[in-house]
């Protein structure tokens, strides 16, 4: 069964029962190249399906991170805080929050990998 | 959007290519911290060949340069390079530049790609008929390359064939590579010692492929700016711009009050008479979180003091540092002040903008 879901702008949800992992695809890791800083919430800040939750930082740049589900925060990844790098070495591997959703049903707005694979072809 | 003559070639490198000053331009090629640590360490070669030239010449050349130029030439030397800036009658900045003189009657102006055209324009506007001279707008005959690093010296030396050791920190030459007219000066951008090297589109390919072949490390403007930005240099569009004083940019030191008039003079000895508003100072950010241009800038009890100019997570330093325009009241260093990044509010404080010490060849 499918339960890796992901959003146009490079963010994946990976769902176990009523609760999601998000992190950053491998393509928009490679792109943005050494991470040095993420910017995450705090547990139980809430957050909103397509609405910005954070920030992932390069040495050039910084850029939003967006939330595929809407929920809580039940976690963040703490090893992140001072190993940001985790992100370019393991993308779909090193989740950045948990976040126990309340509407299941928006996965369904969500891309499946397939379709997100040809969106970055 | 314009490239410059080594455009397929860094493509070829594989670079990451971004828009920059109207010009297709490489950001990095192994990436932003590998080539910083390899100009800190050792040497790296930029293609700068977006910058723009300006030829002065003429009789007046000298007091015309003197009229737009903070610096003063009068006294320079030729072969002498100097940096400082334009301003406007309001005395803010047009641009910042490096002059190089070969006489009284000829100069060399070294402009920001981002302001060719104004500057250009602005240097028309300028010869009012009471000065004998011409300024012509050489920036396509000329391209670059920046060869900066420690090892810059002997590179030049061993790749190019070109020795410039007793070339002295901010002189330049003029000599010849297969008949073509090439420009040598000891100047740059990064904090190290390093040259720049100007000549046609042709001869410029050549030296890079060189250089290529040498193993030199190619550099993209990604750590260009980090380099700078550690050395505690301005860059013109972040800190620098047409309503910023050189007073408030922290450069006062490339103004020469002394010298007979130059263009936003009166201005800028009005605005040190009446107090300078605002100074351009350096943060150390608590934290590892990036203050990016634009951040506000608050004090200890909220209030907007100002905004950070440039920001970055030092590679040299690893930590968080970042340059600010604040209030005068706020620039003294040690004072303790926030800024605000995205969501949250981070402490900072005050430091000297110069947060790596140059290494030049003095």
């Amino acid at each position: 069964m499918n339960n890796l879901y992901y959003l146009p702008s490079h963010e994946w949800a990976r769902i176990e029962g009523n609760i999601a992992y998000i992190g950053i695809s491998k393509y928009a890791a490679d792109q943005l190249g050494n991470v040095v800083y993420v910017d995450m919430p705090e547990a139980d800040d809430d957050v909103e399906a397509g609405a910005e939750f954070g920030a992932i930082e390069s040495v050039k740049a910084a850029s939003d991170l967006y939330s595929p589900v809407s929920g809580a925060v039940v976690e963040i990844n703490e090893h992140l805080i001072d190993n940001p790098r985790l992100i370019n070495q393991d993308p779909e591997g090193a989740w950045i929050i948990k976040v126990e959703m309340n509407n299941i049903g928006e996965l369904a707005n969500l891309l499946t990998p397939e379709e997100y694979a040809r969106l970055t072809k | 959007m314009k490239t410059t003559c080594l455009h397929s070639r860094h493509t070829a490198l594989g670079a990451m290519m971004s828009p920059f000053a109207g010009f297709d331009m490489p950001i990095s090629y192994r990436g932003i911290e590998e080539e910083h640590m390899a100009v800190r360490t050792c040497a790296g070669v930029f293609d700068v060949s977006h910058m723009g030239e300006v030829t002065v010449i003429g009789r007046d050349a000298t007091a015309f340069v003197n009229r737009i130029f903070t610096g003063d030439v009068s006294s320079l030397k030729p072969g002498q390079v100097i940096y400082g800036m334009m301003l406007n009658h309001d005395g803010g900045i047009v641009d910042d530049l490096l002059v190089y003189k070969d006489s009284d009657t000829q100069y060399l102006l070294v402009i920001n790609a981002s302001n060719i055209e104004k500057d250009v324009a602005w240097i028309e506007s300028c010869l009012d008929g009471s000065f004998e001279v011409t300024a012509v707008n050489a920036s396509d005959s000329w391209s670059e390359l920046a060869l900066q690093g420690p090892n810059a010296e002997s590179v030049l030396r061993e790749v190019l064939g070109l020795d410039m050791s007793e070339l002295p920190f901010y002189h330049f030459r003029r000599t010849e590579i297969e008949g073509q007219e090439v420009i040598v000066s000891r100047t740059g951008y990064t904090g190290e010692d390093g040259f720049e090297i100007y000549a046609c589109a042709s001869l410029i390919t050549q030296l890079w492929d060189k250089l290529m072949d040498a193993g030199v490390e190619p550099c993209g403007l990604g750590c260009r700016d980090t380099l700078r930005f550690e050395a505690g240099l301005p860059l013109y569009g972040n800190e620098l711009s047409d309503t910023v004083t050189p007073l408030e940019a922290s450069l006062s030191m490339f103004a020469k009050f002394e010298k007979p008039d130059f263009i936003g003079r009166e201005a800028i000895v009005a605005q040190k008479a009446a107090g300078v508003p605002r100074k351009s100072v350096g943060l150390e950010i608590d934290g590892r979180a990036i203050a990016r241009h634009g951040c506000t800038v608050l004090d200890v009890d909220g209030r907007e003091v100002g905004e950070v100019t440039t920001g970055y997570l030092s590679i040299s330093l690893d930590k968080s540092i970042a340059m600010a325009l604040v209030d005068a009241s706020c620039a003294a260093p040690g004072t303790k002040l926030q800024v605000q990044i995205r969501r949250k509010v981070f402490p900072a404080t005050v430091v000297k903008k110069r947060f790596y010490t140059p290494n030049y060849h003095k």
